[in-house]
């Protein structure tokens, strides 16, 4: 538990600054699920559903849970991308830690437990909304929520590295829109990637979202048709997305030392 | 009874090419103050960030309350308050809770912050604006918050560096007094600065650095006696004459620097170099006699005026 102790700390600091800034990401917090499952569920979901009866469960479900792990993915980056930078460049709150008993590696374990509890808290939001949708029952929404929270933190400890390592806004940016948007749409979210042309499949099970999703409609969705899902076991989702955690902060740690200790 | 509280031995620190700190040694008593002096770019920040142990040292020894800042500088960091050059309070928190952040970083219970809160609010001046958010404090209030905040821990060893630059003369005394009291309370205190009447006011022992060496260390008075004839005779001249003077002070005085506005003569006696001034026919436009000052061995030494 000592060695906890200081990201606990800097943990605390983030809540403080967060009383603040609450009102703002909340707002977006119900808006996202109301919107996207309003369009892809109501919307498409009828189509799909009325053409293709094969699916054990509507494709209400198969899209909210992936839905879950995706929005939690850009939760995750966002955190990690944004309030890194102006830890390091515009607000400096991270030089300030670091003139205390805090280590950049505290900074960022603490920042990963923040982003675990808001995520918990974002897609928790999003089950409740997707159960009053009609998408999911109340247990298998609120199972989806542990695992879709740890593919946000996955993101959020892979993101930190890399913006550490950043100099411009700009190399952020494009990451948002050349790899966490296609990922967004190709990694299983709306649809099976056994779907995609075959080199296009390889590539998708290898993206970090794309165990992200399979996770959570795994651990939600026990009884979903076989067909739609890989066969994969659990553990190796599960490993993928810890090992990310992992070497997102062991490999933040060490940039963030030597950004903030030139 | 004079323990040392931080003592370096050839401590160097290199950023790629750039040789920032060259091979310096110092001994920091403790219960002392204890400044660095010295240009634009001599090394002070860096010497300061070794010390506080957020840079990491290149190459030599250092020891601070006996502990190694390779190794454990969590353990340093714990001891000291840090005033950095350049504030870096988070602007997304109010006054008071940029020094409650700090105590939590410090481990300190709550109960103990808010004790410590109410008291350094008071001695910063700043208790009418304890919820104010950071932002749109002045410079000098954000000065005096980020000092509070580094006495949070009511800390051993205070390093500040360059505490009262932009404070209006009020807060600087100000800042003096509380500085010198915690002195008093037997704190340490590491200062580097730019303003030598800061310097000679405040620190019983300095080192002047220059080019990332040390070049020399003693008492204010003592670098005076040392480096500084007694006294000092400063000639200004109207536009165009200066150059014309500067052919004619060699022998005047033990030596003499020729800056940007004026010319300085040091002597040991002023009368006679004035005497010396009329009869070579030099006609400057104000003539100032006056005591040496750190500011004349700082000049000496460093061969600059502070401020070019
Ligand atoms: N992070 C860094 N990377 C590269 N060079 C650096 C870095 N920090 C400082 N330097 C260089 O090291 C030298 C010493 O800088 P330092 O900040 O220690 O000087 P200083 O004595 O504090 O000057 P000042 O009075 O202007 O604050 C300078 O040449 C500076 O450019
Ligand atoms: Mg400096």
């Amino acid at each position: 538990m000592t060695a906890l102790r200081a990201p606990l700390r800097f943990f605390e600091s983030q809540l403080v600054a967060y009383r603040r800034t609450w009102r703002g990401t909340v707002i977006s917090s119900f808006l996202n699920p109301i919107l996207f499952l309003t369009a892809m569920g109501l919307g498409v979901g009828s189509l799909v559903d009325d053409g293709a009866g094969d699916l054990e469960i509507s494709y209400l479900a198969f899209v909210a849970t992936g839905l879950m792990a995706a929005n939690a993915m850009q939760n995750g980056a966002g955190e990690g991308m944004w309030p890194v930078r102006a830890g390091i460049k515009w607000r400096k709150n991270f030089h300030g830690a670091i003139t205390t008993p805090i280590e950049p590696g505290d900074i960022i374990v603490g920042r990963a437990m923040w982003t675990l509890l808001r995520l918990t808290v974002v897609q928790t939001v999003f089950a409740v909304i997707a159960v009053l949708f009609g998408a999911l029952e109340l247990g298998p929404a609120l199972l989806a929520v542990p695992p879709a929270a740890l593919t946000g933190v996955a993101f959020m400890a892979a993101l930190t590295a890399f913006t550490v390592t950043r100099e411009t806004d700009e190399s952020l940016a494009n990451m948002f829109r050349f790899v966490i948007l296609p990922m967004f749409l190709f990694s299983g979210t709306f649809f099976p990637i056994s779907q995609l042309p075959g080199f296009l499949e390889l590539i998708a099970y290898a993206t970090p979202l794309f165990h992200g999703v399979e996770l959570v409609r795994k651990i939600a969705l026990p009884d979903i048709d076989p067909s739609v899902v890989s066969s994969m076991p659990l553990w190796i989702h599960l490993a993928y997305l810890v090992a990310m955690t992992v070497l997102g902060i062991y490999f933040g740690s060490k940039y963030l030392s030597r950004k903030l200790r030139p | 009874m004079n323990e040392t509280l931080v003592k370096a031995r050839g401590l160097t620190k290199r950023f790629d090419d750039l040789l920032a700190v060259d091979a310096i040694d110092f001994d920091i008593a403790k219960g002392k103050a204890f400044g660095f002096l010295g240009p634009n770019g001599a090394g002070k920040t860096s010497t300061m960030k070794m010390i506080s142990t957020v840079s990491p040292i290149t190459e030599g020894e250092m020891s601070v309350f006996g502990l190694d800042p390779r190794t454990q500088g969590r353990q340093i960091r714990q001891r000291i308050g840090v005033v950095p050059q350049e504030d870096n309070l988070d602007v997304e928190l109010t006054v008071s809770e940029n020094l409650y952040v700090y105590g939590r970083y410090h481990d300190m219970s709550r109960p103990e912050i808010r004790e410590r809160t109410k008291e350094l609010l008071d001695f910063a001046q700043l208790s009418d604006r304890a919820d104010s958010p950071v932002e749109p404090l002045s410079g000098g209030m954000k000065r005096r918050l980020t000092i509070a905040r580094a006495l949070i821990n009511d800390p051993e060893l205070v390093i500040l560096d360059e505490p009262t630059t932009g404070l209006d003369p009020q807060a600087r005394h100000l800042l003096w007094d509380r500085l010198y009291r915690l002195k008093q309370r037997g704190s340490t205190l590491i200062i580097t600065t730019h303003y030598m009447d800061e310097a000679e006011q405040l620190c019983d022992r300095l080192v002047v650095m220059d080019k990332a060496k040390i070049v020399a260390e003693g008492s204010p008075r003592g670098l005076i006696e040392e480096y500084a004839p007694r006294e000092v005779v400063e000639l200004r001249f109207a536009d165009g004459h200066k150059e014309d003077a500067e052919s004619k002070l060699e022998g005047l005085a033990s030596r003499y620097e020729v800056l940007a506005d004026r010319v300085i003569l040091y002597t040991d006696d002023a009368d006679d170099t004035q005497r010396g001034v009329a009869s070579r026919g030099l006609d400057p436009e104000q003539v100032l006699v006056r005591r040496s000052t750190l500011e004349d061995v700082f000049l000496r030494l460093t061969g600059r005026r502070l401020d070019d």
